[in-house]
């Protein structure tokens, strides 16, 4: 086997580096091959990574960085840092868009007074223009959902079914839970859908957009923008523009409940007085 | 040839006697006329019912005169915008066009449904008056049962008017009625197929509720209420015990003219009542439910009150369902117990209460008084706990509405009612027996000692005691003899004895009176009140 051949060398040159690397060389190696594949993972990365992620120090717009600096003061305790949530306290709010800023915390429902079924309508904390400034931040932050600028009701002009198909969709989508009169209604275990009657038009947009508490979110697949416009006009119509004609009260659109209250409460009472009053004279 | 006087003052008694030849009605109108009613307050309960009945007739006939019971579906195209183009059945179509449409429509049908609710209202408290005073007692089972079955048919009739104008809220009720008649074992489905002419809702049950609210129904509360006036008329009205009064006569008014007046007084007010609730208070406004699909309830979607008992009871009843393995199976409902079963015990049951109390206490005499409710404790505490059953289930009929407007958890207002059925009426029951003991001891107390002066004495050996003002005679040593417990009232406090004058007036009645006899024109005081004196300064 000891042949002096030219072949039987480069055997034994190939053999020996095959078969004995030295440990260090062995060590240089998969360090170098290491350092060339974690070169090549971070290369192609940074070559087709999105750039929303590689701007991780985008700058804030300078209304964002108003509403970080009250997101920071008043939300971080259960939103957490940069809006990520904290386990047990408050959800993510990354993706839920200025919308819903605008309606939770516009309406007084945020900052919640404390962990309960439901965060619950108050005076607002913050007034408009903070709001917008931390809708802003939080858009800035993750984007989602925007109330869109303009009218959002139907004129009735221009579209004269608005008020009845804005009616009909009304009953499909919103009765269940706020009732035929917009009146609220109980849902399970303390939750609760809210009364319409004092809700502005952006109010009810930005709830049908992102679903706040315990309503379920009617995105634009479900309803589209101007079926939104045709709820609002409805609801601003004939709910909340005191379109009783029955009567002086309505007794908050109830349904039958009040109504049996009122018949004991007004109509027996004012009887049975009457008979003492008639029963007496004698 | 000489021109006959006509004389005026004559007429009335030449028509008389001229009707009088011909019809013979002298004799059964003069002993109509003359009889007696007592008189008192709480026996004008019950007319509170005949008068809002008299109400419903009336506005019911006006609603028929442009209500069109059809299910056929049409495109409404009248005066209310937001339903303009939707698709409906013609009943619901009528029924908005009654509302917008027709002048005074809308006042009519609300009229109507607080009518209605007012009917209900006035039979429920007539019939606690009657419970709790044994009014229905000897000879009058009958009547008491009477009175239960016509809340039986004003219930039906209010539910199938409550279905008529076929909107969402009548539809949804529907729905529940033929989920009840479904849940019935073993002929459920036929008695709902039958009814409803095939699978819910069908195209006819409007057309069969119809003719059920306005003829079937009515009729047979016209002739339940016929009966239940004429018993009273034959078995004479019951009276509180007092001064004057037994079991075997009436002291009161002639039926004619002061009670008849009275009567037409209060008939103004039952309806000037109904009228101004219809002009205030709108009431079940249909527009806003919208035409019935079954895949749109409104949340709150409750019977009228009179029905709620029974939706309480089929809130809180638990998902018991009972599986009995014969050939295919059969499955009982949870909704079987308190809607077929609780609806018929609560409505049955009552009707043979007289009978049963009667049996307890061996009782085989006719009674005309009536009983204070203190002074049959255990008759009072029964009839405490059947209401705080009625105002439980009531109440749970409504618990979302409770529960979203008071801000309780809507899981908690369910097991407050379930835990409330059981536990409540029992507590009531000793509760209102502690209370009637409680009241007829002090009236015992009364009787055997006198009424409490507020003068306090001292004696000389140095002890105060209070000076009692005896009812009745006394013996050597000043004590008063003891008095027979009357069941009526005991004059608890000087003024009444007439101690003082006679204060301020109120609106209703003096505010303190003078002890006399219960208010009788036919009786009246033995002695006349001695003239007082003003209270001067003494200058």
């Amino acid at each position: 086997m000891t042949s002096d051949t030219p072949a039987g060398r480069r055997f034994r040159v190939f053999n020996r580096r095959r078969s004995a690397p030295s440990r260090a060389r062995r060590r240089l190696g998969a360090a170098a091959r290491m350092l060339a594949a974690l070169a090549l993972a971070g290369g192609v990365y940074t070559a087709f990574a999105p750039g929303a992620f590689a701007e991780d120090t985008r700058q804030l717009s300078a209304s964002a960085q108003e509403g970080k600096a009250l997101f920071d003061n008043s939300c971080i305790t259960c939103h957490g840092r940069n809006a990520e949530g904290v386990e047990g306290r408050g959800p993510s709010l990354i993706g839920v868009g200025s919308a819903s800023v605008e309606f939770q915390v516009g309406t007084g429902r945020m900052p919640m007074t404390r962990q309960e079924a439901q965060a619950e309508q108050k005076p607002p904390q913050f007034d408009k223009a903070q709001v917008k400034q931390m809708g802003q931040y939080i858009q800035e932050l993750g984007g989602g959902p925007q109330i869109p600028s303009g009218d959002l009701t139907t004129s009735l002009e221009q579209d004269p079914k608005a008020l009845a198909a804005g009616g009909e969709l009304f009953r499909i989508n919103c009765t269940s839970c706020h009732g035929f009169g917009g009146a609220g209604g109980a849902l399970s275990s303390g939750k609760y859908a809210p009364s319409l009657h004092g809700a502005t038009t952006e109010q009810i947009y930005a709830a049908m957009l992102t679903g706040p508490q315990n309503m379920p979110v009617f995105g634009d697949n479900e309803l589209t923008p101007d079926q939104k416009r045709e709820i609002i006009t409805y609801v601003k119509m004939q709910l909340q523009d005191d379109k009783d004609p029955g009567g002086l009260f309505n007794l908050g659109r109830y349904g039958p409940v009040t109504e049996g209250l009122a018949i004991f409460v007004v109509g027996i009472t004012i009887l049975v007085f009457a008979a003492l009053w008639i029963a007496g004279k004698s | 040839m000489r021109r006959r006087k006509l004389d005026l003052a004559q007429v009335p008694a030449n028509v008389g006697k001229g009707l009088d030849d011909r019809y013979k009605a002298a004799t059964p109108l003069r002993g109509l006329l003359n009889k007696v009613f007592p008189d008192h307050w709480s026996f004008l309960l019950g007319e509170i019912a005949l008068f809002s009945f008299i109400v419903l007739l009336l506005t019911g006939v006006f609603l028929t005169l442009f209500f069109d019971p059809s299910m056929k579906e049409v495109a409404y195209d009248g005066a209310y915008p937001a339903l303009r183009g939707a698709e409906m059945s013609q009943a619901y179509a009528s029924s908005l066009d009654l509302s917008f449409e027709v002048r005074g429509g809308l006042f009519m049908r609300q009229m109507h449904h607080w009518a209605a609710l007012l009917f209900m209202a006035s039979i429920v408290v007539h019939m606690a008056r009657v419970f709790f005073t044994g009014a229905f007692r000897k000879p009058r089972e009958a009547n008491w049962a009477i009175g239960v079955a016509l809340f039986l048919l004003g219930f039906l009739a209010g539910f199938t008017g409550y279905s008529l104008p076929d909107d969402g809220l009548s539809g949804t009720g529907l729905r529940i009625a033929s989920a009840i008649m479904l849940s019935i074992p073993v002929v459920g489905s036929w008695v709902s197929a039958s009814i409803f002419g095939g699978e819910f809702p069908g195209e006819l049950i409007i057309g069969r509720f119809y003719i059920a609210h306005v003829l079937l129904i009515p009729g047979g509360l016209l002739a339940l209420i016929s009966v239940h006036l004429g018993l009273v008329f034959a078995q004479k009205h019951t009276q509180w015990p007092g001064p004057g009064r037994t079991n075997d006569n009436v002291v009161g008014e002639r039926m004619f003219p002061r009670y008849a007046l009275k009567q037409g007084g209060f008939f103004m007010a039952v309806f000037g009542v109904i009228a101004l609730m219809a002009g205030l208070f709108q009431i079940n406004p249909i527009w806003l439910f919208g035409p019935y699909r079954a895949s749109e309830v409104s949340s709150a979607s409750q019977p009228d009150w009179y029905v709620m008992f029974m939706d309480g009871l089929v809130r809180l009843m638990p998902a018991w369902q009972i599986n009995i393995p014969i050939g295919d199976g059969y499955v009982i409902p949870p909704l079987f117990w308190p809607a077929v079963v609780g609806l018929g015990a609560l409505t049955t049951i009552p009707m043979f209460y007289p009978f049963i109390e009667a049996r307890r206490l061996k009782d085989k005499t006719s009674h005309h008084l009536l009983q204070r409710p203190r002074d049959n404790p255990e008759r009072t505490g029964l009839g405490a706990m059947a209401f705080t059953f009625f105002i439980v289930a009531t109440l749970s009929g409504g618990n979302d509405v409770i529960a979203d407007k008071f801000h309780i958890s809507l899981n908690a207002m369910t097991w407050a009612g379930r835990i409330g059925l059981v536990i409540l009426p029992p507590l009531a029951y000793w509760l209102a027996v502690r209370i009637c003991l409680g009241l007829q001891q002090h009236d015992r107390e009364v009787l055997a000692h006198g009424v409490e002066t507020g003068i306090i004495k001292r004696a000389a050996d140095g002890r105060f005691y209070e000076v009692h003002q005896p009812l009745g005679p006394v013996d050597d040593h000043g004590h008063p003899l003891p008095l027979d417990y009357a069941g009526w009232v005991v004059p608890k406090k000087m003024n009444r004895l007439g101690a003082l004058a006679p204060a301020v007036k109120g609106f209703f009645y003096p505010v303190e009176k003078p002890a006399e006899a219960p208010v009788s024109p036919g009786m009246p005081p033995v002695t006349a009140r001695e003239e007082r004196e003003e209270i001067t300064s003494g200058r």
